[in-house]
């Protein structure tokens, strides 16, 4: 997030474009409801008819896939009207012609017809977010989980930038992230191309830092992505997978391909904390420990950095994961001698100049929110104020391009995914814990009224879904949730896995793959 | 009897929940939200009350396991540690440090994270480690 949680409540207007956050994000949710108690203005674009839309002062239901289109309406009517902040894109911003010449083909009506929300609604939307004193944008996988989901991010940075609504308090680009320390996961360098705090791994400065540091030779090769992992494992170029704390088998789109990938491998090793789907097919399983039987630092969706803390020990032989990591090492021939994760935390504050100042003995409060460079320093509650990290804000004209995969005659429906309120991911912990289990124990698929009417299926019934990738079986749930043409499901589930039908198509740039987004066939199954 | 309370966050989603896991004799009881959290100020959503239910899970893996014959066999951790580093210094003898790739996690900590990017990219000298972020 570019701005803290809190600043959520005292914003004027909010729009939600792609994130169920009721559901996804309860606690970001209180400060939407706390603002609307204030007085602002709630703008929810979703396919699906979240629980948040009824709350909304305007509620759009955009086609799968339309968001630039969307976007770049708002902007034309922006722009039209004479609603955009001068002042801000002259002093903090460049390439405003560009993005000008293209958002001037996307008048309401052109992407209406795109949309299929109406000229007005799309006026409306304008007028309320830019007319606002302070906007704020939050998002989720709705916008990233596409072949465009880079194009869909930078549109939302155009139009906060358009309407100075960045670098200020209660306003920003806020994505809201799934899980409690991927913003951590991503800040340490578990990406094939950086090291911790961003820095290339092909930059010669920056790989003699890390040489110095590590006492070893780097590589100044990016690695491969997650996405472009399984087919380089089917290519013959990975031979062995090391997987801590993760479910490909279930998460990732177009199981069966996983699956195919995964069983070729000449080593997998899994170490987690129950025996998942990729666990089962694995070499060797180590037993790791759960957040309450260790020590250490998760950093949350507002850069936030935060104490966990070792409650009990763990089960049977299970060891915490640094420890395995460490043994590992040792073993390979690469010493690692830590004796605590506070050890580790200060050679992460050495390395990395955003967490510079981060120490344990500081994050007995609140925490801090990074960038935090020095022990000084209080950390940042928002980015961007004054200037943006490259300096001026970069606009981008983006032209609307659709989704890899759209319905025909074989495969006349869209479908999409998302999460239920009661389970998580693959659900190897939801699904293990007894009171959110009886709150669901099977998936469904969401079917509008007018759709189950024409296929014959009945609240309850089983129906076969099919996309080009595979078929699963699931029971149905008839609800206007869902538009006539689209139907949705959660990926929580390995019984009606979802990732079965899935398209692995990625954005070109980020890799992600276009969950949100596939034909498929349904029928009844009897 | 024993009773304590220790002060860490929430396990689910991205926000960050601060909770107390109430332990008693050696064992979570509950989980009950902080009050002086920036984030959840003393509340928390279902999933947030039930973070501990998982944990003490009657399923959780409680020994390593090697793969022997097709099936996986319980092993001791000197074992599977030693197997594990045997076949990964084997691979990249045979295929070069990036034949072998890493998965990180978004539920692990910071330092685990970090621990494992170094493995990858010090131990082994490969930077193919990714994780689910991407997904």
């Amino acid at each position: 997030m570019t701005n803290s949680i809190d600043e959520i409540k005292y914003a004027d207007c909010i729009f939600v474009i792609g994130s169920n956050t009721t559901l996804a994000h309860p606690l970001v949710a209180t400060r939407i409801f706390q603002a609307r108690d204030n007085g602002a203005r709630l703008i929810v674009a979703d396919p699906r008819k979240i629980q948040l839309a009824s709350f909304a002062d305007l509620y759009v239901r955009q086609r799968l896939g339309t968001d630039v289109a969307l976007i770049n309406g708002m902007m034309h009517v922006i722009l039209k009207n004479g609603w955009h902040d001068e002042a801000f894109i002259g002093e903090r911003t460049e390439n405003f012609e560009e993005l000008k010449k293209v958002v001037e083909k996307y008048t309401p009506e052109k992407s209406s017809e795109v949309t299929g929300i109406s000229p007005e609604d799309i006026t409306r939307m304008a007028e309320y977010y830019a007319k606002a004193p302070r906007s704020t944008i939050l998002y989720a996988m709705g916008i990233t989980q596409h072949t465009t989901g880079v194009d869909n991010v930078k549109s939302l940075a155009n139009l906060s930038m358009l309407t100075g609504n960045v670098g200020k308090e209660s306003t920003g680009v806020n994505p809201l992230r799934g899980q409690n320390n991927v913003q951590g996961a991503c800040d340490m360098g578990g990406l094939p191309n950086v090291y911790p705090g961003y820095q290339a791994v092909n930059a010669v400065d920056i790989r003699t830092k890390f040489e110095k540091a590590w006492k070893v030779r780097l590589s100044d090769k990016p690695g491969l992505t997650l996405t472009d992992l399984f087919p380089a494992i089917l290519e013959g170029k990975v031979k062995a997978l090391v997987v801590m704390g993760e479910n490909p088998l279930v998460s990732d789109p177009d199981s069966h391909h996983v699956e195919k990938a995964l069983r070729a491998l000449e080593f997998l090793a899994v170490i987690d904390i129950f025996m998942t789907p990729t666990a089962e097919i694995a070499h060797v399983v180590l037993p790791a420990a759960s957040f309450a039987e260790k020590d250490g630092t998760f950093t949350n969706t507002e850069r936030r950095v935060q104490r966990i803390r070792k409650a009990i020990d763990p089960p049977g032989e299970a060891r915490q994961d640094w420890v395995i990591i460490q043994e590992i090492s040792n073993r390979v021939g690469y010493q690692m001698n830590y004796s605590s994760p506070e050890e580790i935390q200060n050679e992460i504050a050495s390395l990395t100049p955003s967490y510079g100042g981060i120490t344990y003995d500081r994050l007995g409060g609140e925490g801090l929110c990074w960038p935090c460079p020095d022990k000084e320093h209080p950390g940042t509650k928002f980015l961007h104020k004054d200037r943006f990290a490259r300096g001026r804000g970069l606009f981008h004209g983006i032209e609307y391009i659709p989704p890899a995969e759209s319905p025909d005659d074989d495969y006349p429906f869209w479908l999409t995914t998302g999460r239920v309120f009661v389970h998580y991911h693959t659900g190897t912990m939801t699904r293990n814990s007894p009171s959110l289990d009886q709150e669901m124990r099977e998936g469904y698929l969401e079917v509008n009224p007018a759709d189950a009417s024409a296929i014959g299926l009945k609240d309850g019934d089983k129906a076969k879904i099919a996309s080009r990738r595979g078929e699963i079986i699931s029971r149905i749930f008839i609800t206007e949730r869902v538009d006539k043409g689209t139907v949705f499901m959660s990926f929580h589930f390995l019984e009606a896995r979802a990732n079965v039908l899935t398209n692995p198509a990625l954005d070109p740039i980020a890799k992600i793959p276009e969950y949100k987004v596939c034909a498929v066939r349904v029928e009844k199954w009897e | 009897m024993q009773l304590k309370h220790v002060l860490t966050i929430c396990p689910y989603c991205g926000c960050g929940c601060g909770i107390y896991l109430e332990v008693l004799d050696g064992e979570i009881i509950r989980t009950i939200p902080s009050k002086t959290s920036p984030v959840n100020q003393g509340r928390l959503c279902i999933k947030g009350w039930s973070a501990h239910e998982f944990v003490v899970s009657p399923k959780r893996l409680k020994r390593p396991y090697l793969r022997k014959q097709e099936k996986l066999h319980e092993a001791s951790w000197d074992e599977v540690l030693d197997f594990t580093a045997s076949r990964l210094r084997e691979i990249r003898e045979k295929h070069g440090p990036d034949s072998i790739a890493f998965l990180a996690s978004a539920k692990c900590t910071n330092e685990e994270n970090y621990l494992l990017q170094k493995l990858a990219r010090a131990a082994i000298g490969t930077n193919n480690i990714d994780h689910c972020a991407r997904l």
